[in-house]
């Protein structure tokens, strides 16, 4: 590995050894996104070549492999980091592209809440008549009626709505809350408290994993009680869409504090080193602030 | 002090040994190459896509092509042009030029960048597939609109949609590194407001690749749910609206445009002020004129589909609003013709290249106006007057300063002069090919000959032959630019000095040529 001081002892930049980990990283995207096209084909209906199951196979060896290159790659990274060798410099471009990073997820939410307004604002009432749009909906769907959950589509799929005040409000409680104790983690990891570090982060990965576990309940009270599932229409989709990427972004954030928990288990991390924890914790905010407009949008009002 | 390393133990053989340097790089120079030999790869596949068509086109009447095939031609041109070719090379020489010009020794992350690349060719493999599949490649044109391609999409289409998802990692993750190599690793005196523009323009390219790929990765997850679960995003009956997938896309398209665009300002503000002999006119104006653009490209979606239903007050707001953006584009015509004003011209092959640049994406600019008047609009939607529009801003626009960019910076690159009498020969045909080609599509378009069709009527014929000639001479130029580049890496015209030009400004000129493989150990001091 490669010496992070000058001679004059300033460290200043680091241009890290020819690395193996990115063309790992590469091929398993390629067999990940190869095998998932595959996968859908074969476990729906548009068959391509042949029948069979080997594209969940080559699915499931595609995320395996960009497992196995995320923790070689963090590995490294960690290492390094261990040895001192992270720069000032070094450590505030992992910052600045955690936070671009973080923007470019807002962004892809944006998409599907851009779906939502476009469908609640516009296509429903379109649908239904109203603006411009008498002729589409006097020869297409006269007995159409304007509502918003959409009970019964165009097409005349009925669903019942999701209610608000029950377990999606515990699920904001709950997500809220662990937002307030990765913070509480935070300080005491600046103050290097470490038993409080070590509490208040396991509580929150357990906030994580609950409301992980109240989803998925909610969606088995959606599927079997409600008739709401992602066939049932413009709500349908835009409901499961939007909170079954906020569910995987949140299993993706859980995952990174239960390594950071782990990491610091092992005696990780100082009040001023700590970039990973800081960039997990920013995550973590995010899929808050995110579930805070689901909760607004998607199931209140 | 920098700290690199010999990348492979010396034991391998040497063939061996050189593959892996590939592979392995996390050299900004080697992957800079590694983008831009990519991008030429996919320029002559996406060219001779072209060539199938133009072929095709050349008379009325079917020859060759079926429709299906020609559809299938036609989307993958369209596809492997923007994501395959411009895209990457603008990368490939931001990787080059960028820690050259903020005198950094690397970019800011070297192994994400290395990942960066390395997923693209996958990608395209992925994309290219598609070609040999069962239904054949997708067919429904590279804006990929709902129910063409959720409905009516052939099979091979959720190939398209993964490799796309797989481009976007790629993009996200390189503006991401760009941005902050940008904002990191600026050697010490070299405030924002000193930056090269080349560096200015792409620092705003790369936020609009944050802000806009992610949009495009949920426009194709869309159509994926509803492709195969049972989703109604793009479907009427369930309350959805194919319309949607149009506002989605070009909320990506539309900035994606000026991600096209904009490292091709920066490029012509370099290369101007170099063979004029005068400072850059109006430095500050240029920054806020590229800021002013890239946020109007924001809210300026909607004058893509002015005829595919929205309310009136919309299509007057998109209307104004593309409007608008003439005129902080004016002010960069402006700014490169005042530079040029009274300077001490010469016309090297990058000058060249520059001035075309300039005259030629002005055109390109002024049809777009035309386009962005909405009851004109109605006339020219889905004419070949568009694909007259878009090739003049695209080909004489990014091609033609991602050109001169190489022929300015090869020098610096590979230590040799490139052969000018060669060049200047490029730049003419170059030049007469691609106004035989495109000139006459505004002609057959505002006569209204719709474009994807694979016939037309014969009152097109000789336009189409004409254009199709045109092709044939655009597509020879690029083996003699190719011929002129490898020529130059072997030696060339003989050694190039550090300064290359004699009155180019930068620090990329303090270095000596070539390059060496690791610059700026210890980074300049800018005053």
């Amino acid at each position: 590995m490669s010496e992070s001081h000058d001679t004059n002892g300033t460290p200043r930049y680091y241009v890290p050894h020819s690395s193996v980990w990115p063309i790992v990283g590469s091929i398993a995207l390629f067999i990940t996104a190869f095998g998932a096209a595959t996968f859908i084909q074969q476990s729906t209906d548009k068959v391509l070549t042949a029948t069979g199951t080997y594209g969940g196979i080559i699915f499931y060896i595609g995320l395996a492999a960009i497992a196995f290159m995320m923790i070689g790659w963090f590995g490294a990274v960690i290492k390094e980091s261990l040895q001192g060798m992270v720069s000032g410099l070094l450590d505030q471009s992992y910052r600045q592209a955690m936070m671009w990073f973080i923007l470019s997820e807002v962004m892809f939410f944006a998409a599907f809440f851009g779906a939502l307004f476009y469908a609640r604002l516009i296509s429903v009432p379109w649908l239904a008549g109203a603006g411009h749009k008498l002729e589409t909906h006097l020869f297409l769907w006269p007995d159409f009626a304007e509502t918003w959950p959409l009970f019964m589509t165009p097409g005349g799929t009925a669903t019942e709505a999701m209610a608000a005040w029950g377990l999606p409000f515990i699920n904001t409680v709950i997500l809220v809350t662990s937002s307030v104790t990765v913070t509480f983690a935070h300080w005491a990891l600046k103050k290097n408290q470490r038993g409080a570090l070590q509490a208040w982060l396991a509580l929150t990965v357990a906030l994580g994993i609950i409301f992980l576990i109240l989803q998925g309940v909610e969606y088995v009270h959606a599927y079997n009680d409600l008739g709401l599932n992602l066939s049932a229409g413009i709500y349908g989709s835009t409901f499961f869409m939007l909170t079954g990427f906020h569910g995987a972004h949140v299993t993706l954030g859980a995952t990174m504090l239960a390594v950071m928990l782990i990491r610091i288990l092992r005696g990780h991390f100082t009040p001023e080193n700590h970039f990973a924890f800081e960039a997990a914790s920013w995550y973590w905010h995010f899929v808050d602030v995110v579930w805070l407009f689901l909760f607004t949008f998607v199931y209140w009002f | 002090m920098i700290a690199h390393a010999d990348t492979i133990p010396p034991a391998r053989h040497p063939l061996i040994a050189w593959i892996l340097r590939w592979i392995l790089t996390t050299n900004h120079k080697e992957i800079g190459t590694l983008y831009l030999c990519f991008s030429f790869l996919m320029f002559i596949a996406g060219g001779a896509m072209a060539m199938v068509f133009r072929l095709e086109l050349a008379q009325p009447g079917l020859q060759y092509l079926g429709a299906d095939f020609y559809n299938q031609m036609v989307t993958l041109h369209g596809l492997i042009m923007v994501f395959g070719a411009v895209m990457p090379a603008f990368v490939g020489l931001a990787n080059w030029m960028i820690p050259l010009m903020i005198g950094a020794p690397d970019m800011a992350l070297p192994r994400l960048n290395n990942f960066s690349f390395w997923i693209l060719p996958f990608a395209f493999f992925m994309l290219l597939s598609s070609l040999f599949m069962q239904g054949g490649a997708p067919n429904f044109g590279w804006t990929l609109y709902a129910p063409l391609s959720t409905t009516y999409g052939p099979p091979s289409t959720d190939y398209l949609i993964f490799g796309v998802h797989l481009m976007g990692i790629s993009s996200i993750l390189g503006a991401i590194n760009i941005i902050v190599t940008i904002f990191n690793l600026r050697a010490p005196g070299m405030t924002l407001m000193k930056m090269p523009l080349f560096v200015w323009t792409w620092l705003i390219t790369a936020f609009l690749l944050i802000m806009v790929m992610p949009v495009l990765a949920g426009a194709v997850t869309m159509m994926l749910t509803d492709r195969h679960f049972g989703t109604s995003f793009f479907s009427a009956a369930g309350g959805g609206d194919p319309v949607m997938f149009q506002h989605v896309f070009w909320f990506f398209g539309h900035p994606e445009v000026y991600i096209m665009i904009l490292p091709g300002f920066g490029i012509a503000s370099q290369i101007i002020p170099t063979f004029a002999r005068k400072k850059l006119f109006g430095y500050n104006s240029m920054v806020y004129a590229t800021a002013s653009i890239a946020f109007l490209s924001f809210i300026v979606w909607g004058h893509h589909m002015f005829t595919t239903g929205m309310p009136l007050v919309a299509e007057l707001f998109f209307m104004y609003m593309t409007m608008l953006i003439a005129v902080p584009t004016g002010v960069k015509v402006f700014n490169w013709v005042a530079t040029m004003w009274r300077g001490a011209m010469t016309f090297e092959t990058p000058m060249l290249f520059a001035v075309g640049f300039v005259v030629m994406f002005t055109i390109g600019g002024f049809s777009g106006l035309m386009l962005a008047i909405v009851p004109a609009d109605f006339q020219y939607h889905d004419t070949f007057f568009v694909v007259a529009h878009l090739h003049y801003v695209l080909y004489p626009g990014a091609i033609f300063a991602m050109m001169g960019a190489i022929y300015y910076w090869l020098p610096k690159w590979c230590g040799n002069m490139y052969n000018e009498r060669l060049g200047k020969i490029h730049f003419w045909t170059a030049v007469f090919g691609l106004n035989l080609t495109f000139f006459p599509m505004h002609f057959a378009g505002l006569g209204g000959m719709p474009r994807r069709i694979v016939d037309y009527a014969l009152p097109f014929a000789d336009l189409n032959l004409v254009s199709s000639i045109g092709a044939g001479i655009l597509g020879l130029t690029q083996f003699l630019f190719l011929y002129i580049v490898v020529d130059a890496v072997r030696g060339g015209s003989g050694k190039a000095t550090g300064q290359v030009w004699d009155s180019a400004e930068g620090l990329e000129w303090t270095l000596p040529s070539p390059a060496p493989l690791h610059t700026f150990h210890k980074p300049p001091q800018v005053d």
